[in-house]
């Protein structure tokens, strides 16, 4: 009875207890009817665990349910809720309001993507750029005519790590978003795809690289980049996309 | 599609160096003292080309020179081309491939390894370096 009796205090003094708040400055903006980018403010309490992700629920579930932003799994594997937060691009789901330090949180949508409504983006430029470097394992025998003849491509661990981190890419756009050549040249093909073209260029069982260093030996290609470094320090999987720009240029300039 | 929502970042995306660590600001410095050094070689040929008008026109070319003005602007040329010489080579070197470490398993909180301390250290000594230049050059201008 009295381990009840604890039970119910503790939730009385839950509900009772005074929640910091934040000041949300969310960038709203509709193509079809808006002329121009306006900022709406919203006042959320949020708890220690908060992140952005469920301020911004929490805004479009009990405030404003007209606010357009994109997400899925809240977990940082999906790579949908890229967005500007207090001027650098993160994702929402990866960022607690308690680690942005300031009591007004800037939200915006990400740089460099046309924006559909509000936060959401369109990755469409991002995700035909990765389709165009061929993000696949390209050799003559990939496609298995007879399960009796067939057999594995196989790989030892050390050829596995050539590339494992690279593989880790989960296409949020982040990358692109900070990339100030992206932000200038919309032919750029972009961090995102130019380390996806590593990935498989340095996998040992793809026999594709002469085809991918053609694609991207172009005046909007690799060389677009300056090695800036910020598309590595943005990526939220440690993908490290200047590491590998650097490591196919390498092949191009005859270095590797 | 207007600017809003096209939403790129445009220009001010390579003057704001600021939020992303110093290899930003390398890159937004290496931006500047080139553009820097590109206006220095175009007035440079103007000079020199003075010659052509003879010995009094150059040597009336030179005064300008030899002014404060002409101190404090020859130290920046001096400080941006010092800067721009050693980041350039850390830069060719990166381009190929060199120093930008080793691809492995990254682990949590993800610090990028192309971003290493050599790369750093490289950076840092460029602006050092850049920093001693223009002081040396300062004192052999100005002492004389």
């Amino acid at each position: 009875m009295a381990a009840v009796k604890s039970n119910e205090d503790n939730k009385s003094n839950f509900r009772n207890k005074t929640l910091p708040t934040v000041l949300f400055k969310i960038a709203r903006f509709n193509p079809v009817t808006d002329l121009r980018m306006k900022f709406i403010d919203y006042k959320v309490e949020y708890e220690n665990w908060s992140t952005v992700l469920d301020a911004l629920l929490m805004i479009k579930h009990k405030i404003d349910p007209s606010l357009a932003l994109r997400y899925s799994c809240r977990q940082a594997s999906c790579g949908s809720c890229g967005m500007m937060i207090n001027g650098k691009p993160r994702l929402a789901c990866f960022t607690k309001i308690n680690e942005v330090k300031s009591d007004v949180i800037r939200i915006e949508p990400m740089n460099n993507f046309p924006i559909i409504r509000d936060l959401a983006v369109d990755l469409t430029k991002m995700f035909r750029n990765h389709k165009k470097l061929k993000p696949y394992i390209i050799r003559s025998d990939s496609e298995i005519p007879d399960f009796s003849t067939s057999k594995e491509f196989l790989q030892d661990p050390d050829s596995i790590e050539q590339y494992i981190q690279f593989a880790n890419c989960i296409k949020c756009g982040l990358c692109n978003s900070v990339c100030p050549t992206m932000a200038t040249d919309s032919s750029f093909i972009g961090p995102q795809a130019l380390t996806q073209a590593y990935r498989y260029v340095s996998d040992n069982r793809d026999k594709g690289k002469k085809t991918r260093l053609k694609i991207i030996d172009d005046k909007h290609g690799i060389w677009r980049c300056h090695f800036a470094g910020s598309c590595s320090k943005v990526c939220p999987k440690g993908v490290d996309p200047a590491m590998a720009i650097q490591f196919l240029r390498g092949y191009l300039l005859g270095f590797r | 599609m207007n600017k809003f929502q096209k939403n790129r970042s445009g220009i001010k995306s390579w003057l704001n160096p600021w939020g992303y660590g110093i290899e930003r600001i390398a890159y937004w410095l290496m931006r500047i003292t080139g553009i820097g050094l590109l206006i220095y070689f175009i007035i440079h040929i103007y000079e020199t080309s003075s010659i052509l008008d003879g010995k009094a026109a150059w040597n009336k070319m030179l005064e300008l020179t030899q002014t404060t003005e002409g101190h404090i602007i020859l130290m920046i040329v001096i400080g941006m081309s010092t800067f721009h010489a050693i980041n350039g080579i850390r830069i060719m070197l990166g381009h190929g491939g060199i120093g930008v470490g080793k691809p492995g398993r990254p682990d949590y909180p993800y610090l990028p390894k192309s971003q290493n301390m050599k790369n750093k250290l490289c950076i840092y000594a460029a602006i050092g370096l850049a920093a001693l230049a223009m002081l040396y050059g300062a004192e052999i201008m100005f002492s004389e």
